[in-house]
């Protein structure tokens, strides 16, 4: 378990300082990691988030320690309509994130969305766009992320580090770390709604981990009075998608510690490492192996604190990773990219899939689209899709579809929410095109 | 640059000359490794992980046997890449389930069938079973089957996908009972499917008797019946569908074990052959298995054959309509 923290915090050297998320938890992240990176805030973004971490993964695992068996409840309350619902709340998402302009994110989303479709159908097992027995399993989504992100960012670094000698280094400031502290505390809001959003959405079985960071960005981009400075280097999108990105963590284990039921692939692992030593998640676990159970949560709690202080300890010098010529990054990077693709399933399809998904994306930043609403679209897809034809499976069975989707208490809740995200997001488009139109005619 | 190509190609076919005129004797020299289709932490992966954890013992095979998960697609990416992909050295194993790979080799659309691989021994048998929430109004099989006779296609029942164990099992109780059920395969395997029962958003489910247990002992399903042809070990109490009155043999039974791709000298499948299922009954690994809640049942070769011979024409016949 502390393996997993460390993975996940040791992701984010290389998420910010080269834009590159190490999961798919983490693009949220490097919107603005990224930029306070290229505006030589490198110590600081890593800074806060190690500190933003910190605070959420406590909470989430405080969570776990004090409410799972109220949570256990909740995490069961989600049905598969209300699992489609949710879905299409982050498809909602889409058009917004980290775009020049609207239809240009929905228009990668869709993009994404197509991407999910290839290979077998997890359902039905209907074979879709394989052309070649690599594609089968459809498109990994570990692959993609790191195609999509790092390999056009590579080509631009090939690109420029040819034209000036790599002598463009980025300046990096020094940052002491009491004054992220009281950076962060200046951000309370953001902090909230990230450490809140991640615990609720974490507990999601099979959706949470992946959508919580996304998910908490966009609401505190909706809820900040500085909405323009996202995606430009504002620590407050940082801030939440980082706090969300640990808060998941606590909450997630709930549904396997209390119903033995792996809610994360992460989880499904943890499940076999417990039933291998002849341990039961459940009731069992609690009744029978309080100290392996204890031992596990503390250790939890243990290595976020420990994480946090080693990530404060070294972000000044990981800082600098920027600064390394950057024809010399590029060729590192791409070996990385190569190795850790190959690596996720041993298998050389998956390289093909990174490099030829970088290629593209290269050429689609080009004209403007961006590579986070592709990546959520991937991700969205199979949730809305397989919830989808199980609901109405279901309904078709019983009550019909209608009423299957369309009522109960959480239904019209989560419907209610993705009618005012679209609306509001139509709302900031029209306001948005009325100030340009208007500055236009002022210059 | 030519002499060069045409001294390694002597070397190399030097090589293979030696490999094969010992007949193989000394395989394995080297670490040896098993594909499992599905995802790592998942039934058949971890236990694939504990039948062969002894393989480095000397009385075993004398070398370790490493895990590489290929998941996706209910196992279809895996057994692929078994099939076409894999080379055939008897350095590459392949964890099976049947009768999962038959299914799909039946059903179409796959690289693979029972003529692609070749079976070394099994280690498990998992049955399916019938399970519903713990505040169900169903109390036995014979509840759950008035219903779905009262109400035909009105029961769901989830299970891992179409085409698993889970799925033959509700065909075969569909047959039998001559009823109609709702079933609903969940993306996600056992879990998901079990999910669905604990939450109540389906009437009933189908699952593996190992995860169903579990669920059970933590209090959250009542297990109703169990698909196979005599009761289980960890389930004494619960009655086969059989002596409930529903004539449903052990055709969705899930057994495991392990298999080469075709092609695999034979010397290699004659060791491999002999020495497995012994490793398998190494009493360390049946300790394991017990505490993890899974049945066990060795099978050589020879009868994993005939069972595979057997699982094929009973498939056959009952996917016929689909």
């Amino acid at each position: 378990m502390r393996l997993i923290r460390q993975l996940l915090q040791a992701a984010q050297f290389r998420r910010f300082l080269l834009k590159i998320p190490g999961a798919p938890a983490n693009i949220a992240t490097t919107l603005d990691g990224h930029a306070m990176a290229l505006n030589g805030e490198g110590a600081k973004a890593l800074q806060l988030s190690f500190l933003s971490s910190a605070v959420g993964g406590v909470f989430g695992v405080l969570l776990l320690i004090f409410l799972t068996p109220v949570l256990a409840q909740w995490a069961l309350a989600f049905g598969p309509s209300h699992l489609f619902w949710l879905a299409i709340l982050g498809v909602t998402v889409i058009g917004s994130l980290d775009s020049a302009s609207v239809v240009k994110g929905l228009l990668s989303g869709c993009i994404g969305l197509w991407l999910a479709t290839i290979g077998f159908d997890d359902i039905m097992g209907a074979q879709r766009f394989i052309f070649h027995p690599s594609l089968g399993g459809g498109i990994n989504i570990i692959a993609a992320l790191i195609g999509l992100f790092a390999i056009p960012q590579v080509i631009t670094m090939f690109a420029k580090g040819h034209k000036n000698d790599g002598t463009e280094a980025i300046q990096v400031q020094k940052h002491p770390i009491k004054s992220a502290v009281s950076e962060l505390l200046r951000y309370k809001r953001a902090m909230g709604i990230g450490t809140i959003t991640g615990s609720i959405i974490g507990l999601i079985p099979g959706v949470g981990g992946q959508i919580a960071g996304l998910v908490a960005y966009d609401q505190s981009k909706k809820f900040s009075p500085d909405k323009d400075k996202f995606g430009t280097g504002h620590p407050e999108g940082l801030i939440a998608a980082e706090s969300a990105n640990n808060a998941m963590v606590g909450p997630s284990l709930v549904p396997l510690l209390t119903l033995s039921i792996p809610g994360s692939p992460t989880a499904a692992v943890l499940l076999g490492g417990l039933l291998i030593h002849g341990i039961f998640p459940g009731t069992d676990l609690f009744d029978n192996h309080p100290d392996v159970a204890w031992t596990f949560i503390n250790s939890m709690l243990i290595g976020q604190i420990l994480m946090c202080i080693f990530g404060l300890y070294v972000a000044g010098m990981a800082a600098r990773v920027a600064q390394v010529p950057q024809s010399m990054m590029a060729a590192i990077v791409l070996g990385l990219a190569v190795f850790g693709s190959y690596s996720v399933q041993s298998s050389m399809g998956d390289v093909y899939v990174m490099a030829s998904l970088g290629v593209m994306m290269y050429f689609l930043e080009r004209f403007g689209f961006s590579a986070a609403p592709l990546v959520l679209g991937l991700i969205l897809g199979p949730i809305a899709e397989s919830n989808f034809i199980q609901g109405s499976m279901i309904a078709t069975a019983t009550d019909g579809l209608a009423p299957y989707f369309f009522t109960g208490p959480l239904n019209l809740f989560l419907i209610a929410v993705v009618v005012l995200s679209v609306l509001y997001s139509g709302y900031m488009e029209l306001r948005a095109r009325r100030y340009t139109s208007k500055e236009e005619i002022m210059g | 640059m030519k002499t060069l190509l045409a001294g390694a190609a002597i070397a190399l076919m030097g090589l293979t000359q030696t490999a094969a005129a010992d007949g193989h004797a000394n395989y394995p020299e080297r670490p040896i490794m098993m594909m499992v289709s599905y995802g790592a932490g998942g039934a058949t992966d971890f236990q694939a992980r504990i039948v062969t954890m002894t393989s480095g013992n000397e009385d075993a095979l004398g070398m370790p046997i490493a895990i590489l998960n290929k998941p996706g697609a209910g196992g279809r990416v895996g057994w692929n890449w078994l099939a076409g992909q894999a080379e055939a050295d008897g350095y590459t194993l392949g964890a099976y389930n049947v009768p999962h790979f038959i299914a799909q080799s039946i059903k179409g659309g796959v690289e693979y069938s029972t003529a692609s691989f070749e079976p070394i021994a099994n280690w498990g048998a998992d049955p399916a079973v019938l399970v519903v929430g713990k505040d169900s109004e169903f109390n036995t099989l014979q509840d759950v089957v008035d219903f779905a006779k009262a109400n035909p296609g009105k029961l769901t029942t989830s299970g891992a996908g179409l085409f698993v164990g889970h799925h033959i099992a509700a065909l075969q109780m569909e047959k039998a009972g001559d009823m109609k059920m709702a079933y609903i395969p969940t993306k996600g395997g056992g879990a998901a499917a079990m999910k669905a029962v604990i939450a109540g958003d389906v009437m009933a489910g189908i699952n593996n008797l190992s995860d169903a247990f579990r669920a059970a002992q933590a209090g959250n399903v009542k297990i109703l019946a169990v698909a196979d042809l005599e009761r289980n070990e960890f389930l004494p109490d619960v009655p086969t569908m059989m002596e409930s009155g529903l004539a449903v043999d052990n055709a969705s039974v899930n057994f495991r074990g392990v298999m080469v791709p075709k092609g695999t000298p034979q010397g290699i499948i004659d060791k491999l052959a002999a020495t497995v299922p012994t490793m398998f009954e190494n009493s360390r690994v049946a300790g394991k298995m017990k505490a993890g809640g899974s049945p066990m049942h060795v099978m050589n070769r020879d009868e994993v054959l005939a069972m595979w011979a057997a699982r094929e024409e009973t498939l056959k016949e009952l996917l016929a309509g689909l």
